[in-house]
């Protein structure tokens, strides 16, 4: 009975009800969608960073891998001191440049990664070979569509650009054999892997035996910490972060990303609470003469208020309901929006979906629904029932 | 029509033999309305035995109402006490005070205060879902109700489907539920015409036949006329206490 006196009462005001749910479906959207994007990037690097199976980065001292150009040098003597560590079973190292295929009007820019194709964790091969030869490139979509390249062709690659001599330096006639997908790269940006000798020597003296960054591969079992600690003790030029505290490091950069998140979905539980709030004391003002005869007639305070918490209730689980599918949508579409900010890379999402965040914002707004009847139940089941129904019967 | 339908469990609460139904003694009930005391009700005394059917009249504002109120526990007197069936009704919390209107008191009011979203047998069952009868039980006696009322082919109706009269007989069905030991009526024709009136004057004078302890205000004559005692209240205080003059019936 009281479960059908709550929807016949929301049912009373259709429209009104209609609305409530509604505003409380954009509410929750929001909310999901905070939820999403708190732990989205976190959750998308996570991702990133263990998908290719590295469990260490190994930079230049006191620099994280690629963020600022300086290298390794006596790169070979690093990677033979690492592979005689036990508990690694592979190294990866990487060499990044920019390179120019000149043209009769210029020339077109792109990022060039050195590596060794046997172990390396940068790319994804999409379509024909690997870079089997020392004359062999992979490229990206991005390349091929700024150079009109196919498979199978032949371009002029150089390391640099001598305005004074109006020459390219360090250039090499290449073969394009096969189209990748760049992992740690954005998709708009122009790409190119090849081994990592030949990158070196078209750098000249100045990247000979140089490497920007090792990728380090552990047996499994192996204690990351320890190897970590071992790196910094026996090559003090070099810095390794392991993955976990990779992970740890970007999750601190995405705080301000986190902090975001909470202030405007907590905004959205309150604009939620508001509305439900103000719907339902609407409501309980309209029948105020309605819920006096009910306590007259003996109906209890336990049941005025249940029934008013359940017309709570049912708005905002109802407005979750459909705020859950809305906001679904409308992270798509803002994640579709924010992973074409230049730079960032191809894999990387803001929001990722996780079923815990729906269930996290279904609880959320559960607790807000009864809440949000707490003051309209209190002010229905406290009525003073004969002043009401003298001021009713007066009005 | 059959006869009121009573539940076997009925009348739980019930006087001793011998006793009135309803003893009050110095009842006192005063409001402040804005800077003013208004006394409602002064040491206001009465007894009302089982069967009876007493009308209490008297002009606006003179406290009718709120010895209504009283009588039903569902105001609390600022002095004096009031038993009925031998409890003290003055001195109830405000759950006992609930469980006793559920159970003790049946109330019609003026305005019929149906559930609109409700049906006319849901709004009769509504008071035994709350004293917890199980579905078809009330049900049953829900049509029971209705069909005494005169009104079983409209239980599916609800209250916008239904006229003044029909919707004040099915408030009467609804009050008779539980099966009360009293029933009290506040102005219950006052919102229906001349007709519709004269059928629920009838029907609580059945209802009284038939063995309803009632107490109804009003300013109907006739409804007035149909009460074997009638009470006149002037400014909080009951000035007339005599049987009505069942000749003019």
């Amino acid at each position: 009975m009281r479960f059908a006196l709550a929807s016949a009462s929301l049912l009373r005001h259709g429209p009104r009800t209609l609305l409530a749910v509604l505003g409380v479906a954009v509410s929750a959207a929001l909310l999901l969608d905070m939820v999403m994007l708190s732990t989205g990037l976190g959750v998308s690097f996570r991702a990133l960073l263990t998908r290719q199976g590295f469990d260490l980065r190994i930079a230049p001292r006191g620099t994280l891998p690629f963020d600022t150009e300086a290298t390794v040098d006596r790169a070979s003597e690093v990677a033979r001191q690492l592979r005689g560590h036990p508990a690694v079973i592979a190294v990866s190292p990487v060499l990044g440049a920019s390179v120019h295929v000149p043209r009769a009007d210029g020339s077109i820019a792109a990022t060039a990664l050195g590596v060794d194709q046997a172990v390396q964790g940068d790319y994804e091969l999409l379509e024909g070979v690997d870079v089997a030869h020392d004359g062999a490139i992979v490229v990206n979509d991005a390349f091929l569509a700024a150079t009109g390249a196919r498979l199978g062709d032949t371009l002029e690659l150089a390391t640099g650009y001598d305005p004074q001599l109006r020459a390219v330096v360090g250039s090499r006639r290449l073969v394009v054999t096969g189209r990748a997908r760049f992992i740690y790269l954005s998709a708009d940006q122009r790409a190119v892997a090849l081994r990592l000798p030949v990158l070196q020597a078209m750098g000249g003296a100045q990247r000979t035996d140089r490497v920007n960054l090792f990728m380090v591969r552990l047996a499994e079992g192996a204690d990351a910490d320890a190897v970590q600690r071992w790196v910094g003790q026996r090559i003090p030029r070099v810095t390794a972060i392991s993955t976990a505290s990779a992970i740890e490091q970007v999750d601190a950069r995405l705080s301000y990303f986190r902090q975001l998140s909470v202030i405007l979905g907590s905004v959205s539980l309150i604009v939620g609470f508001l509305l439900v709030t103000t719907l339902v004391t609407v409501s309980v003002n309209e029948r105020i003469g309605e819920i006096a005869v009910m306590r007259a007639i003996g109906v209890s305070r336990a049941h005025i208020v249940h029934q008013i918490l359940l017309e709570s209730l049912a708005i905002s689980l109802a407005g979750a309901a459909l705020g859950l599918g809305l906001g679904l949508v409308t992270a798509r579409w803002l994640n579709a929006i924010l992973v074409t900010f230049p730079g960032l890379p191809e894999a990387i999402d803001f929001f990722v979906f996780k079923p815990r965040a729906a269930w996290t914002a279904l609880g959320l707004l559960a607790a807000v629904g009864i809440a949000a009847g707490i003051y309209p139940s209190w002010r229905g089941a406290s009525l003073p029932i004969a002043r009401t129904l003298r001021e009713e019967a007066v009005g | 029509m059959s006869a009121i339908p009573v539940r076997p469990a009925a009348a739980a609460v019930a006087p001793r033999p011998g006793e009135p139904l309803l003893i009050a003694s110095r009842l006192r009930r005063e409001y402040r309305l804005g800077a003013e005391t208004v006394h409602a009700v002064r040491d206001v005394s009465l007894t009302i035995g089982s069967g009876e059917y007493v009308a209490i009249v008297g002009p606006s504002g003179c406290g009718k109402s709120t010895l209504l109120h009283l009588l039903g526990a569902i105001d609390r007197p600022d002095g004096g006490s009031l038993a009925i069936g031998g409890r003290d009704i003055a001195r109830l919390g405000d759950a006992e005070a609930t469980a006793f209107r559920l159970h003790q008191v049946g109330f019609v009011f003026q305005r019929f205060y149906l559930v609109p979203t409700l049906t006319a047998r849901e709004n009769v069952e509504l008071p035994m879902a709350e004293a917890g009868r199980r579905g078809a039980d009330r049900a049953r006696r829900a049509r029971e109700l209705l069909d005494y009322v005169g009104l079983l082919g409209r239980e599916r109706h609800r209250p916008a489907q239904l006229s003044g009269g029909e919707q004040q007989r099915v408030a009467i069905a609804r009050a008779l539920a539980n099966d009360p030991a009293l029933l009290l009526a506040d102005e219950p024709t006052g919102e229906l015409d001349l007709r519709t009136g004269a059928e629920v004057v009838a029907l609580f004078r059945r209802l009284n036949e038939d063995g309803t302890t009632i107490v109804v205000v009003t300013h109907d004559e006739e409804l007035a006329r149909a009460a074997s005692r009638v009470l006149h209240m002037r400014d909080g205080v009951i000035v007339h206490d005599a049987p009505a003059d069942r000749e003019a019936r």
